[in-house]
């Protein structure tokens, strides 16, 4: 009924070594990874439990064949790629070419905003230990989506949702959502096609490379509506949806909305709310169009004959959104949730007014405005690579060197959090979901965590033979409140261990 | 360094007198921040990294996800 519900955020980032473009990317990602994991993780480092993986589950209800799907596809096995825990109940890892950092599970729209955040400055503070080596290299990581030549990456969102709605529901009242939130919450990208071919501005980091509605796959033929199902939690009660046609955003405010109104509209969904029916004529190329005319003038056909511009489109879900909200909550209504729709209203006004007005708080106008004004500037064409480069570099994470964060420190970004939530994030974890006892063991017994997940803690306690594992398979337990005082009291794992299973 | 110079474009397409007046409020206060854009640019020159085109090129990433 709000923008409540057990999610998270996975952001892969793109990664070069400076002066070395030929350098191996999984070798730098592994760098990258081990430098940050040891100097801060004590004793043992904790592997990662694999046990409860299956990728290769379709929400539709089948499990594709191991001899079908393609290698890249194949995430749960060790691939001898680093891969930690930290205390804050993140997951810090190499997928494929590149570092990744999954949030722990949060509850509300802002905290992820809170962990996302502070992954960046983990990655950060991460190539500062790996350049501080013995043959230490440097290397800058960027957060975005694309080389602008073929190569995507992705920035997927995980929204926990009831096993009994059906998945039919989902595609068709999430699809024209997905469709059009762009223009709150894409990233802006200087190049045209999934190679950067055509000279432009578009809106999203993403769009491109989307080429089917529905499916399974996230490195090829990439779906709008991706059907992997490891809800790592009770099947039977839930599923995980896993979402990957976001952008990599910078800003608080992009990535605060994105995730709020997600959150809004799943909601909704899973109560039966949306009856209005706003399926598109054809989704994928509707995408692209959306996403290619940052005028916002560009009309996407829906099925029933209505031609309406993505700020309609969004308009449409903000207005059932308040009348959802007001019949199920009323006044009640948690603060977030409130706060999101009246952000999501204003930026709508604002887009359809003039969305440099919003060139504050969303990444594609904050980006265009750089970009437009140095076309002004110096009369630069779209063709120059000058304005390829302020894209890339918008997404440079250091400090000094990151567009985004000069924008910052100009005070011209709309900040949520102060720097002191986001720093203290890199080590606590969250309160409200099981990431808190995954977190306080890794921190208060690292010797004793032999590997957990988000499915579980292993703990290898002296005096006993076997591993232990302690599952933790509801998202909504092992939080302060339920194991907080526990672990403030406990002296050793073993006397928590007792006390949880005695 | 392409020489091609951008045309300012600004669409009026409404007539009343209070859209008018709404759209003065924006047109002035864009302008505002526009003037405040420039500064920033001079701010930006200094740490975008040189050779645009050369490191641009070398920027190659292998697929994700």
């Amino acid at each position: 009924m709000s923008v409540r519900r057990v999610m998270g955020s996975e952001v892969e980032y793109g990664i070069s070594v400076v002066g070395e473009p030929t350098a191996n990317p999984m070798t730098a990602s592994s760098l990258v990874v081990n430098a940050y994991a040891s100097s801060t993780l004590r004793a043992r480092r904790a592997r990662w439990d694999f046990e409860e993986e299956s990728p290769l589950r379709d929400a539709r209800g089948f499990d594709m064949s191991r001899a079908q799907a393609d290698l890249s596809q194949l995430t749960d096995e060790d691939l001898g790629l680093a891969n930690v825990i930290l205390t804050n109940g993140a997951r810090l890892y190499v997928d494929h070419a590149h570092p990744e950092f999954s949030t722990p599970e949060v509850v509300t729209p802002l905290d992820v905003v809170r962990w996302e955040k502070a992954g960046e400055q983990i990655m950060y503070d991460a190539t500062l230990r790996a350049a501080s080596l013995p043959k230490g290299q440097q290397i800058v990581l960027y957060k975005n989506n694309t080389d602008n030549k073929g190569a995507s990456y992705g920035t997927h969102e995980n929204y926990l949702m009831r096993r009994s709605t059906a998945f039919a529901d989902i595609v068709r009242h999430l699809t024209p959502f997905f469709v059009s939130r762009q223009v709150v919450c894409g990233a802006g990208r200087v190049g045209i096609g999934q190679d950067g071919r055509d000279h432009g501005f578009q809106i999203s980091q993403r769009a491109d490379y989307f080429e089917v509605e529905v499916g399974l796959e996230t490195t090829l033929k990439r779906p709008i509506i991706n059907t992997r199902d490891e809800p790592h939690a009770d099947p039977d009660k839930y599923r995980r949806l896993h979402v990957i046609i976001g952008d990599a955003n910078l800003s608080e405010v992009s990535t605060y909305l994105k995730i709020g109104t997600t959150a809004l509209v799943l909601s909704m969904i899973e109560d039966g709310f949306i009856t209005a029916d706003l399926t598109l004529e054809t989704p994928v190329s509707a995408l692209r169009a959306v996403s290619h005319d940052p005028s916002l003038k560009q009309l996407v056909a829906l099925r029933d004959g209505r031609k309406l511009t993505a700020v309609q489109l969004q308009r449409v879900y903000l207005e059932l959104a308040h009348a959802y909200v007001d019949e199920r909550l009323g006044g009640d209504a948690d603060e977030q949730t409130k706060d999101v729709l009246v952000r999501w209203g204003s930026v709508l006004d604002r887009l359809e007014q003039d969305p440099f007005l919003l060139a504050g708080e969303l990444d594609w106008v904050a980006k265009l405005q750089l970009l437009r004004s140095y076309r002004q500037r110096d009369g630069l064409g779209w063709d120059d690579a000058k304005l390829q480069l302020v894209d890339l570099q918008y997404s440079d994470i250091r400090p000094e060197k990151g567009l985004y964060h000069r924008l910052v420190r100009a005070g011209r970004m709309e900040r949520l959090l102060s720097d002191e939530e986001i720093t203290s994030a890199m080590h606590d974890p969250p309160a409200e979901t099981r990431a808190y006892f995954r977190g306080r063991c890794l921190e208060k017994f690292p010797q004793n965590v032999a590997a957990a997940s988000w499915d579980s803690v292993i703990l290898d306690l002296p005096g006993r033979e076997s591993l232990q594992r302690i599952p933790t398979i509801d998202p909504l337990r092992g939080t302060r409140a339920h194991v907080g005082e526990l672990l403030d009291r406990s002296e050793t794992a073993e006397q928590m261990f007792t006390a949880l299973t005695g | 360094m392409a020489q091609e110079h951008k045309q300012p474009r600004r669409s009026t397409d409404d007539e009343t007198s209070t859209t008018e007046e709404v759209q003065t409020d924006v047109a002035e206060r864009k302008e505002a921040l526009d003037g405040d854009v420039d500064d920033i640019l001079d701010e930006i020159d200094e740490v975008l990294e040189s050779n645009a085109e050369d490191f641009v090129k070398s920027f190659i990433q292998k697929g994700g996800e």
